[in-house]
């Protein structure tokens, strides 16, 4: 068996989901919900560069390098939120997220 | 003229704003540090400079930067919207900032990274451009909303934004990368042509992802979620902000790539605009009926508002884009004049938030209280003032499109959404008198005298607002 791009895009549409249902299910810890994050993007990184490959075309590539920048900055911005978070509150489990609301 | 040259005479607020961003940066790092008046003074000139440049730079359309960036009247049209909105959303914070004890410099810079981000939004022709400028834009919108460190409210805001933030954007990047594979190219262009003719289903859910990861961004259901909470949490000159610039850009790029990269399934998006605009009109009358806080009740209003918008989209015509930017230009005045409102509820020099606070506003400040039940009737859109005409030219677009149960929904939730800002006029003129508000300052009372003007005196003047919509919205087809 060769593998061909659908099984690629396979792979990526299960990590996406499986980053998806992180975020949604999740009901314990935000740091899980970061590590959601970087899933869903690498997932999507899969995607770019198997198609970019399968059309012989680089600008996928490009992009995906553009995404991974990005999600650095993404990460850094968000574990800094989460520290001045786990200051005001001493908790970061997700259930404690609930002063706003109605 | 070399190409580098014309690039940049395309690209001058663009260009203004991130020299003006990295030097505000230095300037506040090795000048004494901490809290300071000048970068945000400085702050304020760059963006009225941004602003002004767009009117001495090059007119007409021009693709630069390899085709990823577009300049066009219907880019110039809202990127002076979202400056606008951006300028007097800094100088409303500054007396906020300043009593909050939250002025440090970074603030005005964030706003003007931010301000970028959504400009290079606007203009962007391409899937990798759209989505670096959302990105700018929305890494500087997570900062900002959580500013107020010390505050528990806002930080959480701030974390609620950034987790369904990061989410919307990686269903818009696996939305991108399903179209970027089906049509072969990331350009807009490009894709328009690509779709000719044959469809395929990739390109289909490739739209719905990006559409999912833009609802977000202009906070339509069922993607509002976080819209009540970060609108309450966050420091209110930062959800003025939220409200007017950002809103504005999410909508441009919308509008942009649903006209100019999908005009080949224009049933498919069609259905969806329709379904999320009818939505959002009808949460945005009811939800907002209970609520008690007035940041909580705009963001429930813009959610109906963005709704309201949508209308004009759903037709893909010329006719509904002009309602469309029309729709924002008023809708940004609007906002930020309830907004500029909001900021002077102030008693003992707390800031208070709650709508029970403006009972009988009308016996202590007859000016603030005319003034912010005139808002309210124009978020309703009660004739003749300007909320009117907005609602009246995107109904106009959606019936001349046969699209008569969207606009009869509209309709209706309009008029139910009038409960809501009329019992906040019944509270302001019929209630008896909370306790009284100190005067806001010159910047406050200045923005609420100029959209107050705007909002009431529009149907004396609509031509040139009106033209500039009607070039605006011809450059797009």
């Amino acid at each position: 068996m060769t593998i061909g791009l659908t099984h690629y895009l396979t792979v990526a549409a299960i990590l996406f989901t499986l980053g998806v249902l992180g975020i949604i299910l999740n009901r314990k810890n935000i740091i899980i919900i970061l590590m959601s994050v970087e899933l869903i993007l690498l997932s999507v990184n899969i995607n770019l560069v198997s198609f970019s490959s399968y059309l012989g075309d680089l600008t996928g590539q490009v992009f995906s390098l553009f995404i991974l920048t990005v999600a650095a900055a993404e990460a850094a911005i968000g574990l800094a939120i989460l520290v001045t978070y786990y200051r005001n509150r001493g908790s970061i489990a997700v259930e404690d997220i609930n002063v706003l609301k109605g | 003229m070399t190409p580098m040259s014309f690039a940049l005479a395309h690209s001058l607020p663009e260009v203004f704003l991130a020299v003006g961003a990295l030097g505000l940066l230095m300037l506040g790092v090795f000048r004494s540090g901490g809290r300071d008046w000048i970068i945000s003074e400085a702050a304020i000139v760059i963006l009225g400079i941004a602003l002004l440049s767009m009117f001495v730079s090059l007119q007409g359309k021009a693709l630069i930067y390899d085709d990823a960036f577009i300049d066009d009247a219907f880019g110039r049209f809202m990127k002076a919207l979202t400056l606008g909105g951006a300028l007097i959303s800094l100088l409303l914070s500054r007396e906020f900032m300043a009593r909050e004890k939250i002025d440090f410099f970074e603030f005005p810079v964030l706003v003007l990274l931010a301000t970028l981000g959504m400009l290079m939004l606007i203009s962007a022709n391409s899937l990798i451009a759209l989505y670096l400028g959302l990105e700018l834009m929305s890494l500087a919108l997570y900062v900002i909303a959580a500013f107020h460190r010390d505050n528990l409210r806002a930080s959480e805001a701030g974390l609620k934004y950034f987790v369904l933030g990061a989410l919307s954007s990686g269903m818009l990047l696996y939305g991108s990368s399903l179209i970027y594979g089906f049509a072969g190219t990331v350009s807009f262009t490009g894709i328009a042509a690509a779709l000719h003719g044959n469809v395929s289903i990739g390109v289909i859910f490739g739209l719905v992802f990006v559409l999912a990861g833009l609802a977000f961004k202009m906070s339509v259901v069922p993607f509002h979620m976080w819209t009540p909470d970060v609108y309450e949490g966050a420091p209110t000159p930062v959800t003025a902000f939220f409200a007017s610039a950002a809103k504005m850009a999410a909508v441009a790029v919308t509008v942009r790539i649903i006209i100019t990269a999908f005009p080949g399934v224009a049933p498919q998006w069609k259905q969806i605009i329709v379904f999320i605009s009818i939505l959002s009109m009808a949460l945005g009358a009811f939800a907002a009926i209970g609520q008690t806080n007035i940041k909580r009740l705009m963001a429930y209003s813009s959610i109906g508002h963005m709704g309201f918008a949508l209308v004009g989209l759903a037709p893909g015509t010329e006719k509904g884009v002009h309602g469309v930017l029309i729709y924002l230009a008023i809708y940004l005045v609007m906002t930020l004049g309830t907004f500029a409102a909001i900021l002077s509820m102030r008693v003992n020099g707390r800031y208070v938030e709650s709508i029970s606070d403006l009972a009988g506003l009308s016996r202590s400040r007859k000016g603030l209280a005319f003034f912010l039940a005139m808002m309210m009737l124009s978020l309703a859109g009660i004739p003749p003032l300007a909320g009117f005409f907005a609602k009246w030219y995107v109904f106009l677009a959606a019936i001349d499109a046969g699209l008569y149960p969207l606009a009869v929904i509209g309709m209706l939730s309009s008029v139910v959404a009038c409960f809501y800002y009329l019992r906040v006029v019944k509270i302001i003129y019929l209630d008896e008198p909370a306790a009284l508000f100190e005067s806001p300052s010159r910047e406050v009372t200045a923005v609420m005298t100029l959209a107050g003007l705007a909002v009431v005196l529009y149907w004396v003047f609509p031509g040139p607002l009106v033209s500039a919509a009607t070039a605006a919205a011809k450059s797009l087809f």
